[in-house]
């Protein structure tokens, strides 16, 4: 099947094995490193850079704006209230966290099992979660209402003797996010010295040379440097992984230990995790697909990134349906009452339809077409299926929280929801704040690993001397 | 680093990371012991050739964990049982398995800065100075293309004269005196 479909002359495909190469043919060190460093180093901004970030610091100000309103009034400008008071702000952090989630997949799991492919994408999958983060971590901070008491979360000896209480997930959540908060940047900043060294030593202006030069502290590339740096990325991608799996569970713990119908459920860590990796690689791919077009990147993000990362989400989305499946089977299987209902209200009642939408961007969609690999390394498909999935998750979180809080245990307390103009521009606002740094990113940070892309390049290898004679 | 004058060492540049292991071998097993390479990306086989098999990365990584594990469990125990205990549902002050999370998340939280800011203070960074970069042909090349040895005037093996023809022996591409 790989080898049918295309062609084996192709440049970028490896003869051996008829996959895509995972860097274009004819790269040196020299080629990837001005390739790379000319995109932060060049004084010249492209104007389409202006406009994003203009349109993108609209964004900022519209959430500045609602985040203004919601102090003075209090979360009554939004649609929250009885029955359903989680609404979108618990959404929103639920499904921004599940993006950040691919970002530690791609840069600790994947370098775990030596998949060596992701070097090319890791850094900008790793800003991608830091700013994810940020973006999730605003909606629980102003969700409680007194964002300026937000401090009573940690546990610090304050003067009126008040200290939190560690059976309740909001304090695990507490402690989780802000875990994977600190070990992330700490990680995308570690593995970013090698290269702000690359770029202190190619920065032509005195300014750029002071702020590269102090970014990366003074590294000089001893080997005997780069072995402490291996064993500590190494235990860092170690530590990183159990930690992304447990901020997931964590979260699904603030649902699964309540005793609401469709929320107790112990489906809900793994479900949870493997929806939030699935999620993350469709927004990989939706920032990955501009950027290699825009900045000319193709050769080093191939049609092997892209067709590996449609692999990833085939395989994470049927573990995505299996949890679907389990809950409905569960809904029957446990002959509860309550738990049949809303099931049932969940797929036909009056919300019924975000169900359907959910299964159709999750489910259907995806895991029918990802199979054809002229599907999976197509990129206008993979760009809007990108869309499509950050789509569907997004309303599988809307289902979860929406749908099982409206209608509850007893019919005199039901209700229903309707989000206000304050929770869509709250929304909209994080969306075009992660843009903005994003942005800010991609023209201030080298955004591709070049010392572990070089890693990768046919210049690595190391020849005995008398074929490096011949050779050369 | 305190000021110094004089000579740092000499620097020999190699166009290939095959040239750079074979002539980094050969003065370690010549008896060199203050030299060290640079190269633009991990090299294993390097730090190898010079004798530099292990580090302590791993050792501080672990007590930064055990540290975080003990000192966040005996937090909320202290706190739950003694400082303010709250009863939550009935149940009992010293509910250690919900304790287990924060302690878990704390674990990873200091054995990750452990082996962050561990791998950092090993290595002497951050560091302002060193004399390397005033070679002209390490700074910008060093971080990209090439491949340096460096022996060091430290090593008592090292002459200038003779230290400079024995580089010359690997064919490197040039050979550089650096000054502090």
């Amino acid at each position: 099947m790989a080898t049918s479909e295309v062609h084996i002359k192709d440049p970028g495909v490896d003869p051996a094995t008829g996959e895509f190469k995972v860097i274009g043919p004819g790269q040196t060190f020299r080629s990837v490193t001005e390739k790379i460093t000319r995109i932060v180093l060049t004084p010249h901004t492209p104007m389409s850079w202006f406009g994003l970030f203009g349109v993108a610091g609209a964004g900022v100000m519209m959430l500045l704006v609602a985040l203004v309103w919601l102090l003075l009034k209090g979360v009554g400008i939004w649609g929250i209230t009885q029955p359903v008071a989680w609404g979108f702000a618990i959404i929103n952090f639920v499904w921004w966290i599940g993006i950040g989630h691919a970002g530690t997949l791609i840069s600790a799991i994947l370098l775990l099992f030596k998949q060596s492919w992701r070097n090319s994408i890791n850094r900008f999958a790793e800003a991608m979660t830091i700013f994810a983060v940020i973006c999730a971590a605003l909606f629980p901070l102003i969700h409680v209402g007194r964002p300026w008491l937000g401090y009573w979360l940690l546990p610090l000896p304050l003067t009126m003797d008040v200290w939190p209480q560690f059976r309740s997930p909001l304090m695990w959540d507490c402690f989780a996010v802000s875990t994977y908060a600190t070990i992330s940047l700490v990680f995308w900043y570690i593995g970013m010295i090698p290269d702000l060294a690359t770029m202190r030593d190619r920065a032509e202006s005195r300014f750029a040379q002071y702020f590269y030069g102090l970014l990366s502290m003074g590294w000089r590339g001893s080997v005997r440097h780069w072995a402490r740096y291996e064993t500590s990325s190494l235990l860092l991608a170690g530590l990183a992984t159990p930690l992304v799996l447990s901020v997931h569970s964590v979260i699904s713990f603030d649902f699964a230990v309540a005793v609401l119908p469709g929320w107790h459920t112990t489906i809900f860590p793994p479900y949870f995790v493997a929806g939030a990796i699935y999620s993350g690689f469709a927004m990989v791919l939706t920032l990955a697909i501009p950027l290699r077009k825009f900045y000319h990147l193709e050769q080093i993000v191939t049609l092997r990134h892209i067709d590996n990362m449609g692999k990833i989400m085939l395989a994470t989305g049927f573990i995505v349906a299996y949890g679907y499946a389990m809950e409905a089977f569960m809904a029957w299987y446990s002959a509860d009452h309550w738990e049949a209902f809303t099931f049932w209200n969940r797929a036909f009642g009056p919300m019924g339809w975000s169900y359907w939408v959910l299964l159709c961007c999750n489910l259907f969609i995806p895991l029918t077409t990802l199979w054809s690999r002229k599907l999976r390394t197509s990129i206008p498909y993979m760009f809007v299926l990108s869309l499509v999935v950050n789509t569907g998750m997004w309303f599988e979180r809307f289902v979860i929280i929406v749908t099982s809080l409206t209608r509850d245990f007893l019919p005199s307390s039901w209700g229903t929801y309707y989000p206000t103009k304050w929770d869509y521009m709250t929304y909209g606002g994080t969306l075009l704040l992660f843009l903005c740094l994003f942005l800010l990113f991609v023209r201030f940070l080298p955004m591709i690993p070049m010392s572990e892309v070089r890693t990768m390049l046919p210049g690595a290898e190391i020849k005995p001397k008398a074929a490096a004679e011949v050779g050369d | 680093m305190p000021p110094r004058e004089g000579t740092y060492g000499l620097l020999a540049e190699f166009d290939t990371p095959g040239d750079l292991i074979r002539a980094a071998r050969k003065a370690r097993q010549d008896g060199w012991r203050r030299l060290d390479c640079y190269s633009p990306y991990p090299l294993e086989e390097a730090a190898e050739a010079i004798g530099f098999h292990r580090n302590k990365v791993p050792l501080l990584t672990l007590i930064g964990a055990m540290i975080g594990g003990a000192a966040m469990f005996s937090l909320e125990t202290w706190i739950s049982v003694l400082a303010f205990p709250l009863n939550i549902g009935g149940r009992p002050t010293y509910s250690w398995p919900a304790f287990l999370v924060p302690a878990y998340e704390w674990t990873i939280l200091w054995a990750g800065l452990s082996a962050a800011y561990g791998m950092l203070a090993l290595n002497g960074l951050p560091a302002l100075y060193h004399p390397l970069f005033n070679a002209p042909n390490f700074r910008g090349r060093a971080s990209m293309d090439k491949f340096f040895l460096c022996l060091e005037a430290l090593d008592p093996k090292f002459d200038l004269q003779a230290t400079k023809a024995y580089l010359e022996g690997f064919q490197p591409a040039s050979v550089t005196e650096v000054e502090y």
